[in-house]
C-alpha cells in the first residue's frame, strides 16, 4: 500500500487511536494518542493487509526548542520559488511537531512481505515522560527503548530490563535532551590505586 | 541476570550425587575476538552457555548530539566514522535523507558514482567481516589474503577521494569530486585481484573439516526470530528471509542495475559466511555495470572559450581583479582538488544554488560565485532545509542503516538518528548463543560482524 493508503486503512481501523497524520516527502506518519499504542502495535503486527514484522527503528525527539531558531528557512513556503524534484511530493508542507509535546517517541515500522513502511509519533508532555513498552509484540524494542531511557530518559512501562545500555550507570542526565549542554564533561575515572 | 553462582546436585546413575555449579565468565570488554570493544558477561555451566548479558557502549562518542551542533554537510565525517569499514555507505545514507528533507535529486552520473563506490565499500567491509571470522578460527592465511584484496580496494577508494578509510565523499547534494580518469580499468584490476584473492581464501576453508565443523549447526536463528529481533542484512538473509533495501525499497540507480540476492537456508554461522562471500560477488557484478552504463562525464573544456587554465594563475588573475582573463575558463587543479572544477561539477552535483558549493572558478571569478560560496559557508547563513522529518534506509553491510532527519529549518539539523543495523543483531546475541558451547561464541561473533562505530555510535 502507498502512503496515503496506509494511513487510511489504520485510520479506519483504529480511528480512536489516531490524532492526525500526514504523508510529507512520502513518509506514511500516524501520531497517536498514547494509551492506543499496544492497541494499534498489534493491529500493525497482526492485521495481514498491514504485516508490519519488523520494527525497523525505535527513537525519541525533544522537540522543545523546535523553532526557537530565529534565521527563516531558505526554502520556507515564504514566496521563494524552490526546484523541487517531481517524483518527490511536495503538496502540503510539514504539519510541525506534535502539538504541545515536549517529547515525541518515534516508532518506524517495514513489512518485509509487503514492503510498505509506516512511521508512528507518539507525543509525550513535559513531565510525563512514560509510554507502554512493545517488547512483547517486538522483541527488537527491548534494547531500543532502553536506549530511549538511556538517551532521553523515557520510562517505558512493563520493560522486562530497564537499565541505561549505551552509558555507563554513574552517568548523570538523559544526554541527548536539548537542557543537557554539548560541552558537560562526565569522565568515568577508575579506581585510584 | 541473576549473577550468584548457583551450586545444584546432579545425580548420577549409581546414585552418587556431583555437586555442579554455574560459573560467570567475562569475556571482555579488551579480547582479541571481541572485535571493536564489547562485553559479555557469560553465564556457564562447563562449557554450555547458560546466559550471556551484552553490554555495550563502549565505544559511544555522542554522534547524535554532535550532529545536532554542526551544519548538514559537517555531519558527514561524522558518518564516515559511524561504521567506519564501509564509510561511503554511511555517507551516502545520510546525504540522500537530506536531500530527500530538501526536496532535490542529484545528477544521474552523481547516483552512478556512488553506487560504483557504496558497493566497492561493502566489498571490503565483507572482506574484512569474512577475514576476522576466518583468522578467530585459525585461519590466519585467509585473512591476510583478504586484508590484501582490501587494500588494493582502498587504493582504488584513495584515488578518487584521498582517504582510504575516513572519507567524507558525499555532500549534501552531489559528491566531492569525480572519478578519475583511469578509474574503470583500475577498478577492473582491483576486482580481478579481489576476486582471485577470494576464490584463494575459498578453496582454504570452505571445506576444510574443521571449519565446517565450526561454523555449521552453530548460532542457528530462525527466521521468525530475526525478523522478530529487527534483524537485516546478510544476517537475516542467512536465516531464509530475501529483504535487501536494493530490491525492496531501490534507491539510487540500482533499480536498473540486475543483481541477485544471495539467501541462505539454515541460519547459522556456515549460511552466513557463504551469504557475504556471494554478496561480494555480487557487489562487483553491480559496480561493473555501473561502470558499463557510466553516463559520460566532465566535459573537458568550457566550449564556448576552450581553456584550461592552472589553477594557481587563475586564482593570482582573480586577485587582482582581471576578470574577463578567467572567466568561463576551467581550472586545471592539483591532486587536492582533482575532479572538483567547473569542467566536473554539473556532472557530480545539483545545480541548486542554495545546496552545494560553487565551482572554485565561479567563486573567485564572479561575484555571483562569490556571493553563492559566502552564503553558503559563513556562520549564520548555509545550507537551510524546510522543517521536516524523514527516514531514509540504505543497504549497509549489516542491514538496513536508516538515517531519520528532523529539521527545524534552521542551518543545523534538529535531530539526526542513525538506524544501526548491527545494535538489532547485537541484541538478539543472547538467543544466538544460548544453548551453544564457549567455543561457538568465537564464529558467532565473527558472523555478527560488530561495528564498535555503528554499535555505540
Amino acid at each position: 500500500m502507498d502512503a496515503g493508503a496506509l494511513i487510511a486503512f489504520v485510520t479506519k481501523r483504529v480511528p480512536e487511536a489516531v490524532a492526525s497524520s500526514h504523508a510529507w516527502r512520502g513518509d506514511a506518519t500516524l501520531v497517536l494518542r498514547r494509551e492506543h499504542l499496544i492497541e494499534t502495535a498489534r493491529v500493525l503486527r497482526d492485521d495481514a493487509a498491514l504485516a508490519m514484522n519488523l520494527l525497523v527503528d525505535l527513537t525519541a525527539v525533544d522537540y522543545s526548542t523546535h523553532g526557537e531558531s530565529p534565521v527563516p528557512a531558505f526554502f520556507s513556503s515564504s514566496g521563494v520559488s524552490t526546484r523541487t524534484d517531481s517524483s518527490i511530493p511536495d503538496e502540503n508542507p510539514w504539519p510541525g511537531p506534535p502539538l504541545g509535546a515536549h517529547f515525541a517517541v518515534v516508532y518506524h515500522f517495514f513489512s518485509t512481505t509487503l514492503t510498505h513502511r509506516l512511521r508512528l509519533v507518539v507525543p509525550l508532555a513535559a513531565a510525563d515522560e512514560e509510554v507502554d513498552t512493545v517488547s512483547a509484540i517486538w522483541p527488537a524494542a527491548n534494547w531500543l527503548e532502553r536506549e530511549a531511557w538511556d538517551m532521553f530518559g523515557i520510562r517505558f512501562n512493563g520493560h522486562p530490563d530497564p537499565r541505561r545500555i549505551l552509558m555507563y550507570e554513574e552517568f548523570e542526565g538523559p544526554p541527548l535532551r536539548k537542557d543537557y549542554p554539548v560541552n558537560a564533561r562526565q569522565p568515568l575515572i577508575g579506581p585510584e590505586n | 541476570m541473576d549473577l550468584t553462582n548457583k551450586t545444584r546436585n546432579a545425580g548420577t546413575a549409581d546414585g552418587a550425587g556431583l555437586e555442579t555449579r554455574e560459573m560467570m565468565l567475562n569475556i571482555g570488554p579488551a579480547h582479541p575476538a571481541m572485535h571493536g570493544i564489547v562485553r559479555l558477561v557469560a553465564k556457564l555451566e562447563g562449557e554450555l552457555i547458560k546466559d550471556v548479558d551484552v553490554e555495550i557502549g563502549y565505544l559511544h562518542r555522542g554522534f547524535e548530539k554532535m550532529s545536532e551542533n554542526v551544519d548538514y554537510n559537517g555531519v558527514i565525517p561524522y558518518t564516515d566514522r559511524l561504521n567506519y569499514v564501509s564509510p561511503i555507505i554511511n555517507n551516502v545514507g545520510y546525504c540522500m535523507a537530506v536531500e530527500k528533507l530538501i526536496g532535490i535529486s542529484v545528477p544521474e552520473r552523481c547516483h552512478y558514482v556512488r553506487v560504483i563506490l557504496s558497493e566497492i565499500s561493502r566489498v571490503s567491509d565483507h572482506l574484512t567481516c569474512v577475514g576476522a571470522t576466518a583468522m578467530e578460527l585459525g585461519a590466519f592465511t585467509v585473512f591476510l589474503y583478504l586484508i590484501k584484496a582490501r587494500e588494493f580496494l582502498w587504493e582504488l577508494i584513495e584515488s578518487v577521494v584521498g582517504a582510504r578509510l575516513t572519507v567524507t565523499y558525499c555532500r549534501v547534494g552531489g559528491v566531492k569530486s569525480d572519478l578519475p580518469d583511469d578509474f574503470a580499468e583500475r577498478c577492473r584490476a582491483a576486482f580481478a585481484e579481489t576476486r582471485e584473492a577470494i576464490s584463494e581464501s575459498r578453496g582454504l576453508v570452505e571445506r576444510n573439516r574443521i571449519f565446517t565443523d565450526r561454523m555449521e549447526g552453530t548460532g542457528v536463528l530462525s527466521e521468525a526470530d530475526a525478523i522478530a529481533y529487527g534483524i537485516t542484512g546478510p544476517f537475516l538473509r542467512a536465516s531464509g528471509a530475501s529483504y535487501d533495501v536494493r530490491k525492496d525499497c531501490p534507491y539510487a540507480i540500482y533499480e536498473q542495475l540486475d543483481f541477485d540476492i544471495p539467501v541462505g537456508t539454515k541460519g547459522d554461522n556456515m549460511d552466513r559466511f557463504l551469504v557475504r562471500v556471494e554478496e561480494m560477488e555480487q557487489s562487483m557484478r553491480i559496480a561493473e555495470q555501473a561502470l558499463a552504463d557510466l553516463p559520460p562525464g566532465p566535459i573537458m573544456a568550457d566550449p564556448e572559450t576552450g581553456r584550461a587554465i592552472p589553477a594557481a594563475e587563475m586564482v593570482d588573475l582573480a586577485k587582482v581583479g582581471d576578470i574577463p582573463a578567467i572567466s568561463g575558463g576551467c581550472a586545471v587543479t592539483g591532486p587536492t582538488l582533482e575532479g572538483t572544477g567547473r569542467a566536473n561539477k554539473a556532472s557530480i552535483s545539483t545545480d541548486e544554488k542554495r545546496v552545494t558549493l560553487p565551482p572554485k572558478e565561479d567563486t573567485y571569478g564572479n561575484i555571483e560565485g562569490l556571493m553563492r560560496q559566502f552564503k553558503l559557508v559563513m556562520m549564520g547563513h548555509g545550507l537551510r532545509p524546510p522543517p521536516g522529518e524523514v527516514y531514509f534506509p540504505v543497504e549497509g553491510a549489516n542491514g538496513e542503516l536508516g538515517f531519520y532527519v528532523v529539521s527545524d529549518g534552521s542551518g543545523r539539523a534538529y535531530r539526526v538518528r542513525v538506524r544501526p543495523p548491527c545494535f538489532a543483531i547485537m541484541s538478539a546475541l543472547p538467543k544466538l548463543l544460548k544453548g551453544d558451547m564457549v567455543a561457538d561464541i568465537v564464529p558467532t561473533f565473527g558472523a555478527v560482524n560488530m561495528i564498535g562505530g555503528e554499535l555505540d555510535r
